[in-house]
């Protein structure tokens, strides 16, 4: 009997560990999200990201708690290089990404206000916006003239599209082996873009890089950090259960 | 001269002259004589402890950058992630430690609900545990709306609202507590000045009283034994149980090693996964609060699941919140509840042994029911599990007493 309840109080402990991780597969759901292929320890993607974002996303989107200083810091970029290439604002480099377009004004343009891109990426998931932003497709009942695949009647016009060209929801009917027919939607670009699909794929992929970096600017250091203190407790475990050893040799 | 007697001298000596520092030091450490069988499950009171230091130490850094103003306090939080220098390892020590807390306390718990720990002579041991798992919840949810996040702005505003099912009176108390019509400026202000002082007070101050009953009334262990009524005499002392062993050094060289793993657990998460999938931190929450947006799915954070299922899974609002009320008052009666002739599950019938390994499937699976939609498949699940849940503690009295047991031996099986 004892042996069966050490048996099933550790099941039960396991059990318990075990339960939260899974919790999380209960979350999520609706849309397929495409996984996004991006690398925070790669400088080069990074840097691409950063140059898509201050050209495209800064005019509208402000980045308020992240600092051109740091990323400058973080992605080995000199502080003259990050003034004159990618500072469109007439910040310092000390100061955070602002934008000048009032709230206000911004929410008459577009129904709402553009929302800060800070924290986004922990927001809404990096796969979220990787599809996102290869998700937009022509809508002429849209007031931008566009819509997405997984934010409907998004208010953001599609300002990529000089990139990916135009894009189309196709319908097509398929003839089903067991019969029949069903309509799958897909998205075909006009190729009217200045980068061929595969070439915008990877230009999002550095974006939403960038974006993962500026959400947590901390986290490849985190990553790393995170080893060495394992170690440090490994190496602490050993003097630890040999005092506990040692002690207790006599008991029992 | 009035100094009191002592057998210590230098500083030790001059101290123990003004201060009960050895009597102190022997009652609760060196000759408080602990039952040698403790197992795996008796490392969660020293670990809970421990986390309670962290959330302290780690809180107090914490509130030197923080800004309790609705305006500034998302941004002050970002703040600390940034720009406070190891501000982002302090943040996460504190939000990891907040749910570590949880995990321990309901490790620590299902210890004494295993080996009826809760059972005389230590129902006041028990009763003192329950209202610091009570300060405990207060704290979390208080704690929680602090980022004024989506998620901590609607989940407090849904928990606020409960209240507001209490008849007559209810919309008038939602009001005094919230301080406003909605959760605001005034709502986090208040929840700063209860999370960050009263409540901790409250919670130190139980701790003490928890171990100093504890310490009076002596530790249960896995056998359920009473090591104070067995023979007296041991290497240390002739009138000391003989199958205690003091506290330290013997538990606290073994509660280092227990320190030190828990440690590693708690460094994988909060290095490699912080968010823990977003049970730990949420992704709503990296979403400023917005009281026009409501977010498509507010759920509470995991380890209040269990009663929100409990909740929900009645029909009428009021009596819902009598419900999730209900099930936090079965804990606190059970030691009165159980009637069972031992203390152990090790000795107890197959009925018992059933009933708490049903009563952890209910636990869990409430936890679980809490976080989904409530659709109709869902909250028929948390209906039967509800009823399970209170069927273990209202049908205790009778099944712990027709339920056969074993004779428990007089000293410790390892002796």
């Amino acid at each position: 009997m004892n042996m069966m309840m050490k048996k099933l109080s550790s099941k039960l402990s396991i059990l318990l560990f075990l339960l939260l991780p899974t919790f999380a597969l209960a979350s999520g759901g609706g849309v397929h999200l495409d996984s996004a292929p991006i690398d925070l320890s790669d400088k080069e993607s990074l840097k691409n990201g950063a140059k898509i974002f201050m050209n495209y996303c800064l005019s509208c989107h402000s980045a308020r708690f992240m600092r051109y200083k740091r990323m400058a810091d973080d992605l080995g970029m000199e502080e003259s290089e990050v003034l004159e290439n990618l500072v469109f604002t007439g910040a310092k480099i000390h100061d955070t990404m602002e934008i000048a377009m009032p709230a206000d004004q911004a929410t008459q343009w577009f129904g709402t206000a553009p929302p800060d891109l800070s924290v986004i990426s922990r927001a809404r998931g990096v796969d979220w916006l990787y599809t996102y932003l290869r998700g937009f497709y022509v809508d002429e009942s849209r007031p931008m003239g566009v819509n997405n695949i997984v934010f409907k009647d998004v208010g953001m016009p599609h300002v990529l599209e000089g990139l990916q060209g135009k894009q189309y929801l196709k319908e097509e009917k398929v003839n089903m082996a067991y019969g029949g027919e069903k309509t799958m939607e897909s998205l075909v670009v006009d190729g009217s873009g200045s980068m061929t699909p595969a070439e915008y794929d990877k230009a999002v992929t550095d974006l939403v890089n960038f974006l993962a970096y500026v959400g947590e600017p901390i986290k490849a250091y985190r990553l790393t950090l995170g080893w060495y203190v394992l170690g440090f407790l490994l190496i602490l475990l050993i003097p630890a259960y040999r005092l506990k050893k040692e002690y207790w040799k006599d008991v029992h | 001269m009035g100094l009191r007697e002592t057998e210590a001298t230098g500083v030790v000596g001059w101290f123990d002259q003004r201060f009960p520092l050895l009597k102190v030091w022997n009652e609760h450490l060196a000759q408080y004589y602990a039952p040698k069988n403790f197992n795996f499950w008796y490392f969660f009171g020293s670990l809970a402890m421990m986390v309670l230091v962290i959330q302290i130490l780690t809180g107090i850094f914490l509130t030197m950058n923080y800004k309790p103003d609705a305006e500034l306090a998302f941004a002050s939080v970002e703040y600390i992630m940034r720009d406070v220098e190891w501000g982002w390892l302090i943040r996460y020590m504190h939000s990891t430690g907040a749910s570590a807390f949880f995990v321990v306390i309901y490790l620590h718990m299902f210890r004494g609900l295993m080996y009826g720990s809760y059972r005389k002579p230590r129902e006041l041991i028990w009763v003192f545990g329950m209202v610091l798992y009570l300060a405990l919840m207060a704290e979390a949810f208080m704690g929680y709306l602090l980022p004024w996040g989506q998620m901590s702005y609607w989940g407090a505003q849904v928990i606020i609202s409960l209240f507001g099912a209490v008849p007559y009176v209810g919309e008038e108390i939602a009001l005094w507590i919230r301080g406003d019509f909605v959760i605001a400026d005034a709502t986090l202000n208040r929840f700063f000045a209860f999370h960050v002082i009263a409540v901790p007070l409250v919670l130190v101050m139980l701790v003490f009283l928890h171990i100093v009953a504890l310490h009076a009334v002596g530790s249960n262990n896995p056998e359920g034994i009473e090591i104070k009524e067995g023979p007296k005499g041991n290497r240390w002392s002739a009138t000391a149980p003989a199958d205690g062993i003091p506290f330290h050094p013997y538990y606290s060289v073994k509660d280092i090693v227990g320190v030190v793993v828990f440690l590693m657990i708690f460094s994988v998460i909060m290095f490699f996964m912080p968010e823990m999938g977003g049970w730990f931190l949420e992704k709503d929450n990296f979403v400023p609060a917005d009281p026009l947006k409501t977010p498509e799915h507010i759920v509470p954070l995991w380890y209040f699941t269990a009663f929100y299922a409990i909740l929900r899974a009645v029909p009428d609002k009021f009596l819902g919140v009598v419900a999730m009320f209900g099930a936090i008052i079965m804990l606190f009666i059970l030691p009165w509840l159980d009637r069972s002739a031992v203390k152990s599950i090790k000795y107890k019938g197959m009925i018992s042994k059933i009933a708490l390994g049903l009563f952890v499937v209910t636990f869990v699976a409430l936890s679980w029911l809490g976080t989904q939609p409530a659709t109709p498949t869902a909250t028929m699940f948390a209906r039967i599990f509800s009823v399970l849940y209170f069927a273990f503690f209202l049908l205790m009295p009778f099944y712990s007493k027709m339920d056969k047991t074993k004779p428990v031996p007089e000293r410790l099986p390892e002796h």
